[in-house]
């Protein structure tokens, strides 16, 4: 699916999908708050387009109850009136934040119901990439000329296991159309979706422990393309955390059964598969074992 | 009688010697009838290596030649045709019996031993194909820890595919017609020589068995194989001269003759069995303008000719169209006994009985005859006078897709967790965000961005990070640890690797230790594998530091497999000791008797 064709630009021309998390019950927890957040993030796009000047990027914010395209530098409308006025913010960017204030208005209203809802706080993952992943085949489609497409996720939510599928399909499709997926985790704990997901598509994870210097982060390890990887040493995780959830609870689990006609992941034994409706047989030792025939183990990469 | 007057010669320019041929028990005398002749002979039966003989048919003598293993032949020749069969099937027999005994012993050998040529040249093949196999096999074979048979034992697939590759290819029939076989005229004498061989015998028995069933019936009681041949010949010659009053009066006076000349009995009366099991619902309407009925031959002449048909002898005609059709029949039948003798009668015979079982077979009985009928009347059937048919209807279930997605996150299950149970306050984490956005528009981009020192920090883990990870991982995540090793050493562990599987796949096969030869079988693999066990210890030793760690956990499965096949053997032999000293006292056990030390590797 990827470039061939796209020698015909020079090999450094990429398009950039950054995947802005907007959860605020994230932001509620931590030091640094969003608007310096924000102002590294900005000075980060704004170096990537400086980089060259065919460079695209085009921002997705993940929020809580929904997502939403906020910014796209091929557009020409981008410059608004408003900002010129206020200092510091660079034109280019007054759009975006219009635009995301916007995004997170709608949002809120979405999320009112949400209060009793014992979830983990999580971001819609999954719904970000499928629009990132489909703003990218477009781009295939339109022709030879294009960039080479990555997608950079700046998360800090947890992972929510109720998204295993979906982003899971995501991952697949990525890795499929051949394009990374950069992951830059900001939170507290550890992302194993991010991790396989940088994993599989053979993308770029790094967990940054200062925020402060974010900016730093973002410049050395994100900024470069996909040519550059190829003589630029980056960091890599020693391990990568393979744990799946399980289908029906949406747990996240070590060891369970898997159905051998779909693929799919159970915590416990059931007589009907879900996913593909194949009914389970008898195993031939009924004994101590649960009685399925399809018991699985997952591994664990190696940690050091 | 085994004795007969011969003249022996050794060459075929040689004059010969007159004198006696004796079979005795285990050899040949030949006794010369000129007492001062030295050509006195003595051939042991199992030196002889080959016998030849010449047909009857042919103009010459009839010779008997023996070749001995020493490559010498011997020519006898006799008085006639018949001393030199009987002489031949007796020394068939007795050549018969020479190679059975040697045989008998044979049996008691092991199985290695019994292997053929071929078998050990197969072997040699497949070893130096794969030098993977050869390493293996040299190591083990050699040195007596596995014997051949148990070593090829497993891939009794590489051998098995060979042999299905040179196995015989079953070989069809010639689609040339026996008509078409000319014969070679001699215009002078006036002779017409018909060459016959066994294939062509074959091909006749098949495409016309009413000749064959005369062969037997003839052959030998009324006439000798020559002569049938003879009169068949001179009636395919007849047909061809398509002269049919001279074939209407030959056929008159010769009977035998007469079999050949008119048309086939068996034939078409398999025929008519054949179109009586047509299914009558098979349309046979033949083209209105193609009509070839009432043409003989298509109109095509067979040898050139115009041709009258004369009524009275028209079952002295065959027609091209017959002939083609029947010997397209049997080539596409094939060839379907596997008798692969010269004798002719044995030929027909075998094919009488192919017909026979084939027709037992087809005989209709009367419930495949119901059948039939059935069949047919199903087939034949009129949708106007059907009545109306009203089948039971299934119901259509067409299951919506949005099931699956939603299936998905439908069994959330409500648990309490930990961080997240306390009441979420929407609007304030939302009004929070807000403000942010706001403070961001109106301030701009924080300044300065970053500070130095922290931008210093940043840069200085990122190398450490970088530098330590190349250490243990190396440059490209995808690149496996095993590229990283010397070549030795990488090509050592896989070779261990290999190794140790085949130990471990013949030593679990061992047991449960039922005979010695398991037991010492199991006791030599051990000690193969202690063997390979120091050898990787050594192996673990000898490479650099820096690789070591990562080494070792590549070598660690393979030992704990080596650990768990020492626990086992170590278990099973405590378990026979005990159970030989709780045994009764007067069993004699010497086998068993170890040290009960544990070896600990």
């Amino acid at each position: 699916m990827a470039s061939v064709a796209s020698k015909l630009y020079s090999d450094d021309v990429s398009l950039l999908v950054l995947l802005l998390d907007t959860n605020p019950f994230f932001w509620d927890t931590t030091s640094t708050t969003f608007s310096q957040f924000l102002s590294h993030v900005l000075a980060f796009l704004n170096a990537v387009l400086g980089l060259n000047q065919l460079n695209q990027v085009v921002v997705i914010a993940t929020g809580y109850s929904s997502c939403d395209y906020v910014y796209d530098s091929s557009l020409t409308s981008n410059v608004s009136s408003e900002s010129r006025g206020t200092g510091g913010i660079p034109a280019l960017f007054g759009s975006l934040l219009e635009k995301l204030e916007d995004f997170i208005s709608r949002d809120a209203e979405l999320s009112q119901g949400d209060e009793h809802v014992d979830r983990i706080a999580s971001s819609l993952l999954s719904g970000s990439l499928s629009m990132a992943l489909c703003y990218i085949q477009r781009i295939f489609r339109t022709g030879h000329l294009h960039p080479q497409p990555r997608i950079l996720c700046l998360q800090g939510s947890p992972d929510g296991p109720e998204q295993y599928v979906a982003v899971m399909n995501s991952i697949f499709s990525a890795q499929r159309l051949m394009v990374p997926i950069d992951s830059c985790y900001i939170g507290t704990q550890n992302s194993a979706f991010l991790q396989q997901a940088s994993y599989i598509t053979g993308g770029v994870h790094h967990a940054p422990k200062q925020l402060g210097g974010l900016f730093q982060f973002l410049t050395t390890i994100f900024a470069t393309d996909l040519h550059t990887r190829g003589f630029v040493q980056l960091p890599k995780p020693v391990g990568v955390d393979f744990r799946a959830s399980c289908f029906c609870h949406k747990k996240t689990i070590d060891m369970g059964y898997v159905c051998s006609v779909c693929l799919s992941i159970f915590c416990e034994h059931h007589k009907k598969c879900s996913t593909c409706g194949s009914v389970f047989g008898q195993s031939k030792l009924d004994g101590a074992n649960a009685s399925s025939s399809v018991n699985d183990r997952k591994r664990k990469a190696p940690d050091s | 009688m085994s004795d007969w007057q011969v003249k022996y010669k050794s060459t075929v320019k040689d004059r010969g010697a007159r004198g006696i041929l004796k079979l005795r028990e285990g050899m040949l005398l030949f006794v010369p009838n000129d007492p001062n002749s030295d050509s006195k002979l003595k051939v042991l039966t199992p030196n002889i290596k080959s016998q030849k003989y010449t047909k009857e048919g042919s103009n010459k003598p009839p010779w008997l030649n023996l070749t001995n293993k020493q490559a010498r032949s011997h020519i006898f020749e006799f008085e006639n045709y018949q001393d030199m069969h009987a002489c031949r099937a007796l020394i068939t027999k007795a050549l018969a019996k020479c190679e059975e005994e040697p045989n008998k012993p044979a049996a008691v050998l092991t199985s290695a031993e019994q292997l053929s040529i071929a078998d050990l040249e197969l072997r040699f093949k497949v070893l130096r194909e794969n030098s993977e196999l050869q390493r293996l096999h040299k190591e083990f074979v050699e040195t007596k820890v596995l014997t051949e048979d148990e070593f090829w034992a497993t891939r009794k697939k590489l051998l098995g595919k060979d042999s299905i590759r040179k196995s015989k290819q079953q070989v069809g029939l010639k689609s040339m017609m026996v008509s078409g076989i000319k014969p070679s005229t001699d215009g002078r004498t006036n002779r017409v020589t018909f060459n016959l061989t066994s294939e062509i015998i074959f091909q006749i028995f098949a495409e016309k068995p009413a000749v064959r069933q005369a062969f037997i019936n003839y052959v030998p009681s009324k006439m000798t194989e020559k002569d049938f041949w003879t009169k068949y010949f001179r009636a395919e010659y007849l047909y061809s001269t398509k002269n049919t009053a001279v074939a209407a009066a030959e056929a008159a006076e010769d009977e035998e003759l007469a079999v050949f000349l008119k048309p086939d009995e068996i034939l078409a009366q398999e025929a008519r069995q054949k179109i009586r099991r047509v299914d009558p619902t098979l349309d046979m309407e033949a083209d209105q303008g193609d009509d070839y009925t009432h043409l003989m031959d298509h109109g095509i002449q067979r040898d050139g000719t115009m041709d009258v048909v004369e009524p009275q002898n028209g079952q002295f005609r065959r027609s091209l169209l017959q002939d083609l059709n029947r010997h397209a029949a049997v080539v596409l039948e094939g060839r379907n006994i596997d008798v692969d003798s010269e004798d002719t009668r044995s030929v027909a015979e075998a094919l009488a009985r192919v017909k026979q079982v084939s027709k037992a077979d087809g005989e209709t009985t009367k419930d495949a005859n119901q059948e039939r009928l059935a069949r047919m009347s199903r087939v034949a059937e009129m949708e106007d006078l059907q009545a109306p048919q009203n089948f039971p209807l299934a119901p259509l279930s067409i299951k919506d897709p949005r099931d699956y997605f939603e299936s998905q996150q439908g069994n959330v299950v409500n648990e309490p967790r930990g961080a997240g149970t306390l009441k979420r306050n929407v609007h304030e984490a939302y009004g929070s965000l807000k403000e942010s956005i706001l403070e961001i528009r109106t301030k701009g981009l924080s300044d300065p961005l970053i500070k130095p020192e922290v931008a210093f920090e940043v840069f200085r883990s990122l190398t450490q990070t970088i530098s330590t990870a190349k250490n243990i991982i190396g440059k490209n995540p995808r690149e496996s640890f095993l590229d990283r090793l010397p070549k030795s050493t990488r090509d050592e562990v896989l070779h261990h690797w290999t190794s140790i599987q085949e130990l471990l796949k013949h030593f679990w096969s061992s047991y449960p230790i039922t005979t010695t030869y398991l037991h010492t079988k199991a006791g030599k693999l051990k000690d193969a594998m202690s063997n390979s066990y120091s050898q990787l210890e050594a192996m673990k030793e000898s490479v650099q530091s820096e690789l070591r760690h990562q080494l070792s956990l590549l070598v660690r499965p393979m030992q704990q497999a080596l650990d768990a096949a020492f626990q086992h053997y170590d278990a099973d032999l405590q378990r026979r000791a005990a159970k030989s000293a709780r045994g009764s006292a007067g069993e004699a056990n010497g086998h068993w008797n170890y040290n009960k030390g544990v070896i600990i590797v």
